[in-house]
């Protein structure tokens, strides 16, 4: 990755974000129309909640055993003909296309959108052997084209406009200003002639997968526009890159997920198309396959207890939909290939980068996210565990010096909070102490450090009476200990 | 070999991080996993067919129901309705439904991919049906073609027999299972291809067929 392309950290780049009025509407109709299609499409299925439990059972089950699947994998896949490879990290694999690309002698291959490529910037390292990954997907096609990285899983340039679409296309594919309005089937129009060449073309494709089945040696991909069966099935060669976490154990797995996923994310009963292949099939499609198994950090999130459920991700993007910090900044904020809540765990679990750490305080930790997983991951609270080690590893580090007034704060709360009796008389206390600062029954302009609070959030003042005084007074009982 | 040497450290790495909670016999843990999901319908034969045909309608696709008998014409029709004067019709495909391509180009899916995109369209029977989600499978079987023969012409007219239809997905993959063991490509097809890429606005149509024609056959 070049300097240029290093992102800012969170804390620097949300504040641009909030500022850009266009992707503020672009983000806010996306995410609210998404949401609302999401709910109708999960509440029509009775059993909506077995099958989350069943694909939280499935995932925890293979990634308990994956040794034993990722062997069987490995073995179906190279008794159906295809070759596995071996990635410790993106270097490796990045490398181990490049040289299988170098080995086919092509200057462009085809590539169907995927995160884990994104992830490894597989484009730049091919770019760096003169080698042209043409994005088939649209959305990353748009993207491409503005050079700008992704901003969502699942609908990456929903931070353009079809007007901004059109001015990119007449410009890459070289087409007088009448030749295409800003119409969306005329923009896609545009993109099918333009790709279908490429595809008739290309011997060589480049994929991710969504699952890749151990029983069977079987590697599947969910799509809707077709490009990702154009570059599975045209191309004489075709390289798969795959986290390790994908694979499922058996066929009849997929039931599960094969229902959730498209629920989820774009909110369909079914994507348009999925397809399945085992390695080489004579006389259908490719001659070569090749599957590249990616750890990538995460045989070390694996090692992980808390950890360990984010690696159930099915990259659906139903939580970037549903989350009130992604709808306000979007995805370029969080730097990474993986926004939103789910991206606020992963980075920082699979990347490490010391700005990361910031990452898991992008949260109001409303939990929304987790209701809506269909894999059931309690992002709320492997979010605060990470606060919590941030918060440890800095102490450790001793970076954290004696009278930090966060940490300071956050030590006195823990001691008001432990206590009932002691919550109260910290309340008294701050009902006292708050008189200078409440305007309109806000907390306003406080002092020192916590200027920095009031200045960007609403904090309503203490009331004159608490409700635990106000339900003492009408001879309610005393909760502490009831249930 | 470098390759060797990754694929171990990732299978060591991956092994140690599990050694306190993997399972003895994985296979045995597996199977005794909850499923309280349907995985078996409850629609009777005349409701699954209509709810498979609201579902295809709410895609877009054109869906035509009728006896095992006027399959070879309704395919004409369509055909001519088209304008689809080069067909792909796939090896093993029934010789009742010939009368269709009777004056028309017809290759074989088998055809190299620029004669089968010089095609119009495509015709091909299908592995099994989804009433629920409104999906049609093929495995490359007779009839069906290899993948290329129903991805590059921009009509495909998928002829379904009543009783591929089940009504869940879970019984669509356990008839899929013999041939996924097979190693057979397989293909669901829910629809013509789409993209809602720009402003969320669905557009029927990008690189698969922009037109997908259902023929539901009731008798067979």
């Amino acid at each position: 990755m070049s300097d240029a392309r290093i992102p800012l950290p969170f804390h620097e780049a949300a504040p641009a974000a909030l500022e850009d009025g266009q992707l503020r509407r672009n983000l806010a109709h996306v995410t609210t129309s998404i949401r609302a299609k999401r709910a109708d499409a999960t509440a029509e299925l009775p059993d909506w909640e077995a099958l989350r439990q069943a694909g939280k059972a499935i995932k925890d089950h293979t990634l308990r055993n994956l040794g034993t699947y990722l062997r069987r994998l490995e073995a179906r896949v190279e008794a159906a003909g295809g070759t596995v490879h071996w990635a410790r990290d993106a270097a490796e694999a990045n490398r181990i296309v490049r040289d299988l690309v170098a080995a086919e002698g092509v200057r462009e291959v085809v590539k169907v959108k995927s995160m884990t490529t994104d992830e490894i910037d597989l484009n730049g390292a091919l770019a760096e052997d003169g080698v042209v990954a043409i994005e088939t997907d649209l959305a990353e096609l748009i993207v491409q084209l503005a050079e700008e990285p992704s901003s969502h899983i699942l609908v990456p340039a929903i931070h353009k406009n079809r007007a901004e679409i059109r001015r990119l296309f007449l410009e890459a594919f070289d087409l007088p200003p009448e030749a295409l309005s800003d119409d969306p089937a005329e923009l896609a129009g545009a993109a099918r002639r333009f790709l279908r060449e490429r595809f008739l073309e290309a011997r060589v494709a480049v994929s991710g997968a969504n699952f890749a089945v151990a029983e069977t040696g079987t590697t599947c991909i969910v799509e809707s526009e077709g490009n990702g069966r154009m570059c599975t099935t045209l191309p004489e060669t075709l390289i798969t890159v795959l986290g390790i976490e994908k694979v499922v154990p058996t066929w009849r797995d997929l039931e599960v997920f094969l229902q959730t996923l498209p629920r989820s994310s774009t909110a369909e009963r079914m994507n348009p198309y999925t397809s399945f292949w085992t390695g080489v099939h004579g006389g259908d499609g490719p001659r070569a396959f090749h599957l590249v198994l990616l750890d990538g950090g995460r045989s070390a999130t694996l090692a992980d207890d808390v950890g360990r459920a984010t690696l159930r991700c099915i990259r659906c993007s139903a939580c970037l939909n549903v989350c009130p910090i992604y709808e306000r900044v979007g995805g370029h904020a969080y730097g990474s290939t993986y926004p939103g809540p789910i991206g606020a765990i992963l980075t920082p679990q699979l990347r490490g980068e010391p700005r990361d750490g910031e990452l898991p305080y992008a949260s109001t930790l409303c939990g929304a996210c987790y209701d809506v997983c269909p894999v059931a991951i309690d992002i709320p609270s492997i979010l605060v565990d990470m606060r919590r080690r941030t918060v440890d590893a800095r102490r450790a580090e001793r970076a954290l010096p004696v009278g930090d007034a966060v940490d300071a704060a956050l030590r006195g709360a823990a001691v008001a909070f432990a206590t009932p009796r002691r919550y109260e008389a910290a309340q008294r206390l701050a009902r006292l102490g708050q008189a200078p600062w409440v305007r309109g029954g806000v907390l306003r302009n406080l002092p020192g450090p916590l200027a920095g609070w009031s200045d960007v959030r609403d904090l309503r003042a203490i009331p004159r009476q608490a409700f635990r005084d106000w339900w003492r007074e009408r001879g309610g009982a005393d909760g502490e200990g009831d249930a | 070999m470098s390759g060797d040497e990754a694929r171990d450290a990732i299978l060591g790495a991956v092994d140690a991080a599990t050694d306190a909670v993997r399972d003895g016999d994985p296979d045995a843990a597996h199977a005794t996993l909850a499923r309280d999901y349907r995985s078996v319908g409850a629609l009777d034969g005349a409701a699954r067919l209509d709810r498979f045909e609201g579902r295809l309608v709410d895609y877009g696709v054109d869906v035509v129901r009728l006896r095992a008998a006027d399959v070879a014409d309704a395919l004409g029709a369509r055909l001519d309705r088209r304008r689809a004067a080069h067909v792909v019709v796939p090896r093993g495909t029934p010789d009742a439904w010939r009368p269709a391509f009777a004056g028309r180009t017809t290759v074989r899916d088998d055809a190299p991919h620029d004669a089968l995109e010089a095609a119009d369209a495509t015709v091909s029977g299908c592995a099994v049906a989804v009433a629920e989600t409104g999906t049609i499978a093929l495995d490359g079987g007779p009839g069906m073609g290899r993948r290329a023969a129903s991805l590059l012409p921009d009509v495909h007219l998928c002829v379904v027999r009543a009783s591929q239809v089940v009504e869940l997905l879970p019984e669509a993959q356990a008839r899929l299972q013999e041939a996924a063991a097979a190693g057979a490509p397989i293909t669901w097809i829910s629809g013509p291809s789409a993209t809602s890429d720009i402003e969320l606005e669905r557009v029927a149509g990008v690189h698969g067929p922009r037109t997908l024609v259902v023929l539901l056959v009731e008798d067979a």
